[in-house]
């Protein structure tokens, strides 16, 4: 019987030497499989040198695939609810994808390398999914998640200090766009996407450069109080950008067992991403259905009055509860940049049009004691941090 | 060319020819397209040596629905009906079964036969009902409701202990009940044999009491032998077809489905020439329907997958022998030879002839159902001539290796290595044979895997799940395709009622629209 080697234990990523050199608190979780750091220093400066300059995650523990072969876009595009055929080489698409009952199973970015050539980096693992949906079609599935290492670089300084490390005609690349470098004789791979609703790039290569890629950038970045980041941070971030996080916004629908808990791409306020002129993509009858049936339920983006974090708050249509709730929070946050008390939650249709208001139910304690809270909240159509340099091109300088 | 048609059929087995015959008769414009020369799919007569011929894959009528005979208004004409079942015994003490009557058995097995006839023909009964509808999806749909709610009642009107027995039996393998009740082994083989024909299934497998009872569901065990072999019958279905005003090209094997904006439009086949229709009716088993002719771009992901790992791997091989004469079998009447003669001469031996097949081998000594078609029927062999037609179990589909010719050498000499036992001048008398494995069932009437049912009769192939869930009402999830053969509710065997119920389905689907 032969004895092959398998990584033992938590596995830390090829930035984890550069990352524990700054780190200065050891506030570390477990990523799928990898050690990753709730904050290095400080949850709150690396969140604001992400707002105000740049700020560095490390990204390589997300599930990438790759996906290529003949059939590689008819497969992608019975895959997602999107149409793919539009995202032309050197383009990244973000998509969601159903199983046969309409039902998100996930969200995750899709970048089209070259003709013919993907890769889908996602949240959860889906190789499962993935073979099946392979099934009479000729393309090839790979697991690359531990053969590419990754680097969030956000902020609106992040052009500049990219720039500094020499990747000339990055200001030409346009939002969802990306293209290649060579690093020390390496490619290097650029996608202007990211978590965090601003300028921003990330950064994709073989794990044997990362450590001069972290060294280079950190060196071009040396005068911009540019930061490693934690998931702290970048979670805030990710609230003020409104966008969605499995198991926390949607329950994905591998994972669910009582009907009515997962959700469609038509409850998580992403109609955008389905196209209905596609013949045939997994969960078309089912949405189509939906559609003309009308939906359950309702994505909304909260503004909410006064400063308690409504986390995990009950949701009403008035101001003294008497009525059965409508919903609830399932995303929260302080934001400073926008200086809003904002929150993403789901409410029952046909509560949650845009402009109205709701009433969310906040708990809060002082001193041991516990306050109840009705708070008014609007429903806002934009995420709450769109901040306009995240799509100009050439972006600005710093 | 392209022509307009209200429905086109792929496929004319018996199923297709009765689907398309009621179709027309409601006032469509059908076009049905078969691939082989003639119309019958795997009921067809056709010659297998110079001067011989034998119905070349289903030889025994069980399970033709009634109501398809009524409805169509058919009468086949029969050579042998209400055969008795003759299960030889290797000393000549054979048992005959012939409806609830057993005879040559042990003391007792009589009595308790008649008792197990009775409760196993009260429970066929109650499946054949089903087997006549459109099984029921737990929806708000009325008519689902309706058909559920009766199912339910009448298993309850069994009574307590009948339905307690009928639940717990429905599951269970025949092997077990066949010990439990009888000590005759040749007749407990013979019972074991008929729950495992034509399926992927010894008599311990679980549920071999389902698929017992599906063979009682038509006319309660008796079986008959169509005059001119099964192809008369499939003639019969097609003259009817074509007084309704069915349109019935042969030759025309099918390439593809066409599937435009979700919903089928057509057909092209393999020659290229295009027939336009909304509504296409396959009787192609349901694989080679929705992975080949429809593909599976045109199907989501859970459901192509459910598809993909549906169970039809046939098992059942066919040896057609022609003979210079009848040959002795010691024990056995001269005027028996145009009755049903199976070899099964107790319970384990059926299932150790199925442990080869559990790891893609044939059996060394096989099981069989034999008739000698031309005992009855002249018109089958040169006067004075005579054809055995033979169901061999087991031969799967996936044999480890291939069927090649060394192979199938090798599994025709265990056959006539049995039958020898029981008829000791067979060798001497055989001057030509034919064997068909699964495989060349597959390759000659283009049934995935070769397998009888087109989709294993298992519980959970079965009823509201059949062939897979979510397609289990006739139609297919892509607009205007319908399945209406044996991988459709009921299931196989020339029985016609899958045919007959996608055609109803078609037909009140069209009302409610």
């Amino acid at each position: 019987m032969s004895v092959f080697e398998v990584p033992q234990g938590r596995l830390t990523t090829p930035f984890y030497d550069r990352m524990k050199a700054v780190d200065t608190i050891n506030s570390w979780h477990e990523w799928k499989g990898y050690t990753t750091p709730d904050e290095l220093y400080c949850g709150e400066t690396e969140y604001f040198a992400l707002r105000n300059s740049t700020g560095v995650f490390d990204i390589t523990p997300m599930t990438k695939y790759r996906i290529t072969g003949p059939d590689a876009l008819p497969y992608i595009d019975r895959l997602v609810t999107r149409d793919m055929s539009k995202i032309k080489p050197g383009r990244v698409a973000y998509a969601v994808w159903c199983d046969d009952r309409g039902q998100v199973i996930d969200d995750g970015t899709i970048f089209h390398l070259k003709e013919g050539d993907y890769r889908l980096c996602s949240q959860e693992r889906h190789m499962s999914w993935l073979k099946a949906a392979a099934i009479g079609f000729d393309v090839s599935i790979v697991d690359e998640t531990h053969d590419v290492a990754a680097l969030a670089v956000q902020g609106p300084t992040t052009w500049s200090i990219l720039n500094n490390m020499g990747l000339e005609g990055l200001e030409e690349l346009k939002p969802f766009g990306l293209t290649h470098f060579d690093f020390e004789g390496t490619e290097l791979m650029v996608s202007r996407t990211g978590f965090t609703g601003d300028l921003g790039y990330e950064l994709w290569l073989a794990p044997e450069k990362a450590e001069a890629l972290w060294d280079a950038l950190f060196d071009a970045g040396k005068d911009y109080s540019m930061r490693a980041i934690g998931v702290h941070a970048l979670e805030l971030a990710r609230v003020e950008a409104g966008y969605l996080a499995a198991y926390v916004d949607f329950l994905p629908a591998h994972a669910t067992v009582r009907t009515g808990h997962t959700r469609s791409p038509l409850e998580l306020g992403l109609d955008w991403l389905v196209d209905f002129k596609k013949p045939n993509f997994n969960g078309r009858r089912a949405l189509a259905e939906e559609k003309r049936n009308g939906s359950t339920w309702r994505l909304v983006k909260l503004d909410i009055e006064g400063n308690k974090v409504a986390d995990s708050a009950y949701i009403f249509s008035d101001s003294k509860a008497r009525k059965k709730s409508i919903g609830f929070i399932t995303s929260a946050a302080w934001s400073p940049v926008c200086k809003q008390n904002v929150a993403i939650g789901t409410v029952r249709t046909p509560h949650g049009d845009v402009g109205s208001n709701v009433w969310v139910e906040v708990y809060y304690q002082r001193e041991m004691h516990w306050n109840r809270e009705m708070a008014k909240a609007t429903v806002v159509d934009k995420p709450f941090w769109f901040p306009p340099r995240r799509g100009a091109t050439p972006p600005e300088p710093f | 060319m392209t022509d307009k048609y209200d429905a086109i059929v792929v496929g004319g087995g018996h199923n297709g020819l009765v689907c398309s015959a009621l179709l027309a008769r409601s006032g469509k414009q059908v076009l049905l397209l078969e691939a082989n020369e003639q119309v019958g799919g795997a009921a067809i007569t056709r010659d297998f040596a110079d001067g011989y011929s034998v119905s070349a894959c289903a030889h025994v009528l069980y399970n033709l629905q009634p109501s398809v005979l009524k409805d169509l208004k058919l009468s086949p004409t029969l050579a042998s009906e209400d055969m008795t079942t003759i299960a030889l015994d290797d000393d000549g003490e054979h048992v005959r079964i012939k409806g609830n009557k057993v005879t040559g058995a042990r003391e007792g097995d009589a009595e308790t036969y008649k008792a197990f006839h009775k409760r196993m023909t009260r429970f066929a009964d109650l499946l054949k009902k089903f087997f006549n509808k459109t099984p029921p999806r737990l929806t708000k749909n009325f008519e689902d409701l309706l058909t559920l709610g009766q199912l339910g009642f009448d298993v309850r009107r069994l009574g307590k202990t009948e339905m307690e027995a009928f639940l717990r039996l429905i599951g269970m393998n025949i092997h077990d009940e066949v010990v439990e009740r009888f000590d005759c082994p040749v007749l407990k083989g013979a019972i074991s044999l008929d729950a495992v024909l034509g399926t992927h299934l010894g008599p311990r497998s679980p549920n071999t009491i389902m698929t017992y009872l599906y063979r009682l569901a038509g006319a309660h065990g008796r079986t008959a032998v169509p005059q001119g072999g099964m192809g008369s019958v499939s003639q019969e279905l097609a003259r009817v077809a074509r007084d309704e005003g069915v349109t019935i090209r042969t030759g025309k094997p099918v390439k593809r489905i066409i599937v435009e904006n979700g919903r089928v439009t057509g057909v092209e086949t393999e020659d290229g020439e295009r027939f336009d229709s909304l509504t296409v009716v396959s009787n192609a088993d349901p694989k080679r329907t929705m992975m080949t002719l429809i593909g599976a771009r045109h199907m989501e992901t859970g459901f192509t997958r459910r598809m993909h790992h549906m169970r039809a791997r046939g098992n059942a091989a066919k040896l057609h022998l022609a003979l210079d004469g009848l040959p002795d079998i010691p024990g056995m009447e001269k005027n028996e030879y145009g009755e049903r003669i199976v070899i099964a001469p107790d319970e384990d031996y059926v299932e150790r002839a199925f442990n080869p097949a559990k790891y893609g081998e044939s059996s060394t000594e096989p099981v069989l159902e034999i008739t000698f078609p031309s005992f009855r029927d002249e018109s089958l062999a040169p006067t004075g001539k005579h054809v055995l037609s033979a169901v061999v179990q087991y031969a799967p589909y996936e044999r480890k290796g291939g069927w090649t010719d060394e192979a199938r050498q090798e599994f025709e000499s265990a056959v006539i290595r049995v039958l020898e036992k029981y008829m000791p001048d067979i060798a001497q008398r055989i001057t030509a044979s034919e064997l068909l494995t699964p495989a060349d069932i597959e390759s000659e009437f283009h049934i995935t895997g070769g397998h009888w049912h087109h989709a294993e009769l298992t519980l959970d192939q079965f009823l509201f799940t059949r062939p897979v869930y979510g397609a289990a009402q006739y139609r297919m999830p892509v607009d205007g395709l319908y399945l209406c053969g044996a991988g459709a509710h009921p299931g196989g065997g020339v029985s016609g009622a899958a045919g007959r119920n996608a055609a109803r389905a078609i037909l009140s689907r069209e009302k409610a629209a």
